[in-house]
């Protein structure tokens, strides 16, 4: 095949997807390595990639000390609780003592920050959000990254990392193809932070058709923040802590600021409040630890997303569907409707669409809720992702292996999608998060850790092949074949797709099961996860399009397996109302108030579980 | 399908080609116009939609639940620093929308973080990222740690 190779050598730091977690780390880089060589490798266009590409209305993670609003430590008990209990709290409680510094630089960068006009303070919406107008937030935050990085290539389908040959278990580089060109591109780096991101579309979508790309979570999330680190053998964390998200329906709208901000609320078809009702049986599952509405309702402790979820999907299992979010109300003054519509327009316009074809004015009709299909990721409220290290001063000693945020690979860090058990950092969480990854991973090059990185040719030559291999299979196959897409030697990344989303849908449970499992179906989803990757051997592209295709689906499916693996592992139903094992059907924190973590042996496909301790912060006196 | 071109307006720029987050708007080899070659990976985002010159490229709702005779069309005025939205319903119903998009001239508030005064040995052994700890609460306090707030780590279920 005619395409190029093209080395770049000599990375110090390789920044591996530059959403909002890539472009933090990139641009701190250049603070702590003034002199070092700082790439960029972005699957799509800086300007518009990763999860903000739409832009948010939100930021939802700010404390706020400055208005002595919140302090660190608070938002890790929210996270806390939200969680069921299982978290990394030194990761969290380092992310929130920075995040408001991001924050007040993103505001200098031109970022519309709403304020209340009374103290002028940010405008809250929640706890936790302040209001933003962020159509640009994405456009703003590349400029930043695009400033400190030495090049920035955008379009590079980043396929693999590269590891180093001379010492095991350390990382250096990465390799991938050009979308556009084809060309094979070569990364050799000191260190690389991935800020790849996590995943939709592994669970089957409820919608059929075109609307199966109204994702809850962008289509273009194609889990390479796992199937890239896990392919490299490193430590992965709560891969089984998958989020459901109760939404508007089809649009998958945000609800945030609608509870929050607008103070709408949800009732059943009925017109009655349900979630109450639900409570005590639940309770009988989780423990009053976990879910007890009346110390709720006087501390204002939140109930955990996952039990109200549970509410939701049980009263429409009751017959007493649909779930209306009640708007009418709010949506009779004038600038309460506009911050309703504004908060669409400004992160998900499909929801606008949806309703002007549908001729829903929320002024005139509460329209109708629901809970959407399963997504795997670790920045917005749930904490799948790499096992990794945290800050010194912090960490105890089953969480601290050198340097902030880097996984169990020696030079191979994480931000945003990539770092488990550190949910509800959301878009300034995860620049954070950048942010500290590139500071460690400058004092690791310093530390002299990088030094003697040996990338053997074979190693390129082997990835190049590997790489190419769709392509190859459609050539020599595809005119065993009159026309069309059924061919017995091969399948196209879009069938591959459909086989991956019915076999998780319904053996790892996904919406058409309502999100049950149990250890039956979940070997049976691994066995046929072990045959499907027989296939995905066997899997053909027409073009460098259906190439990207080809790996987004690789990434996949190594991402489902290992959420398979962690399910199965996991023998309790901890989140209620994101899934559940029917043969243990109760919270178990006598055997699992852990973390769960896996590594796949890259050598022979085998994955190790072992449970990790849970630290939670407590009072110093305790 | 969600994005789509209007055969009279396109010119074939390559815009969305260059923007599109889901690789999904290419140019059509026949027309040399562009098209959404993969409708059911378009997350409606319409960043090819702000950014085509031409107008040329709208939406059309999602097949499997939104009926035809609506729209949702936008402008984004980089040199005013705003984005405008009108919105019309199937029945008719119209609503109109604007919002900043920055409040800073685009390319010069950013600083090259080449040129600042680089951190000694002490910044760098400590916990603070750039600018801090200054930035965190934009007065003279320092980091949170569990010294400070009267914390520790300790194993165990707590709630």
């Amino acid at each position: 095949m005619a395409y190029k190779t093209i080395i770049e050598d000599g990375i110090d730091v390789l920044v591996v997807g530059s959403g909002l977690g890539g472009s933090g780390a990139a641009w701190e880089a250049r603070f702590w390595g003034q002199d070092k060589k700082i790439v960029i490798a972005e699957k799509a266009n800086i300007d518009r990639s990763g999860a903000v590409a739409q832009g948010l209305y939100a930021i939802n993670c700010y404390m706020g000390t400055r208005w002595g609003e919140n302090n660190p430590e608070d938002h890790v008990r929210y996270a806390r609780i939200d969680l069921m209990g299982l978290v990394r709290e030194d990761l969290l409680f380092d992310m929130a003592r920075h995040v408001d510094s991001t924050v007040h630089q993103f505001e200098e960068w031109g970022l519309p920050i709403m304020k209340n006009p009374e103290t002028g303070a940010y405008l809250r919406e929640g706890r936790w959000q302040i209001m933003i107008h962020g159509e640009s937030y994405k456009p703003i935050v590349a400029e930043a990254a695009k400033k400190s990085a030495d090049k920035v290539l955008n379009r590079i389908c980043v396929t693999h990392l590269l590891m180093d040959d001379g010492k095991e278990n350390r990382v250096a580089g990465a390799v991938g193809f050009n979308v556009r060109t084809g060309n094979y591109h070569v990364f050799k780096s000191k260190t690389v932070i991935c800020g790849a991101g996590g995943a939709s579309n592994i669970f089957k979508p409820r919608s059929v058709g075109e609307g199966s790309g109204r994702t809850w979570y962008a289509p273009w999330s194609s889990g390479s923040a796992y199937g890239l680190m896990i392919e490299a053998g490193a430590k992965m964390t709560q891969m089984e802590n998958r989020i459901v998200l109760a939404r508007f329906k089809d649009g998958y709208g945000p609800v945030g600021a609608y509870f929050l901000h607008l103070k709408t609320y949800t009732q059943n078809g009925l017109g009655e409040e349900y979630e109450s009702k639900w409570f005590p049986e639940l309770q009988k599952m989780v423990g009053k630890e976990y879910l007890d509405p009346e110390v709720s309702h006087l501390t204002h402790r939140p109930i955990p997303t996952c039990l109200r979820n549970h509410a939701l999907i049980n009263e429409v299992n009751a017959g007493r569907g649909p779930i209306h979010m009640v708007t009418m109300h709010a949506f009779q003054d004038p600038h309460l409707e506009e911050v309703g519509w504004e908060n669409f327009l400004g992160m998900t316009v499909g929801q606008a669409v949806l309703w002007a074809s549908t001729d829903v004015d929320p002024k005139n009709e509460n329209p109708e809720l629901t809970t959407s299909e399963p997504y795997v990721m670790g920045s917005h409220a749930t904490g799948c992702g790499a096992w990794c290290s945290g800050p010194e001063d912090i960490s105890p000693p089953e969480y601290f292996w050198g340097y902030n945020r880097m996984t169990s690979v020696a030079g191979l860090f994480g931000a945003g999608d990539a770092i488990g058990g550190t949910p509800h950092a959301f878009s300034s969480g995860s620049f954070t998060e950048g942010r500290l990854a590139a500071k460690a991973a400058c004092n690791y090059i310093d530390d002299g850790k990088a030094e003697g990185i040996v990338v053997s040719e074979e190693q390129i030559d082997r990835r190049r092949t590997e790489i190419y291999k769709p392509l190859e299979r459609y050539k020599i196959y595809r005119n065993a074949i009159v026309a069309g897409d059924v061919n017995p030697h091969y399948i196209n990344p879009k069938q591959g797709l459909d086989r991956l989303q019915k076999l998780m849908d319904e053996y790892c449970g996904g919406v058409t099961v309502g999100y049950m499992t149990n250890e039956k179906l979940l070997h049976i989803g691994l066995k046929k996860l072990r045959i499907m990757e027989e296939d995905l051997e066997k899997i053909a592209a027409n073009d460098i399009h259906e190439l990207l295709r080809a790996w987004e689906l690789k990434h996949r499916h190594r991402t489902a397996e290992c959420v398979t693996q962690h399910t199965l592992f996991r023998k309790e139903t901890r989140w209620p109302g994101y899934y559940y094992r029917g043969d243990a059907m109760k919270v178990d924190d006598e055997n699992w108030h852990v973390l769960t973590v896996s590594r796949r042996d890259p050598k022979t496909a085998e994955y190790t579980m072992e449970k990790a301790p849970c630290y939670h912060l407590v009072d110093a006196d305790e | 399908m969600p994005t789509f071109v209007y055969m009279t307006r396109c010119d074939g720029c390559g815009h969305c080609v260059d923007i599109c987050p889901s690789d999904i708007m290419h140019i059509d080899t026949t027309y040399r116009r562009a098209y959404n070659i993969e409708p059911n990976m378009c997350w409606e985002c319409y960043s090819c939609v702000k950014a085509c010159p031409q107008n040329a490229i709208d939406v059309r709702g999602y097949a499997d639940f939104a009926p035809l005779g609506h729209s949702v069309r936008v402008n984004r005025d980089e040199e005013k620093g705003t984005i405008a939205w009108k919105i019309k319903f199937r029945n008719g119903t119209e609503k109109n929308f604007l919002s900043p998009i920055t409040t800073k001239p685009w390319g010069q508030a950013i600083l090259q973080l080449a040129d600042v005064p680089g951190p000694g040995k002490e910044m760098r052994d400590s916990q603070l990222l750039y600018n801090e700890p200054k930035y965190i609460r934009m007065d003279e306090g320092g980091l949170h740690t569990l010294e400070s707030n009267g914390l520790k780590m300790k194993k165990g279920v707590y709630y």
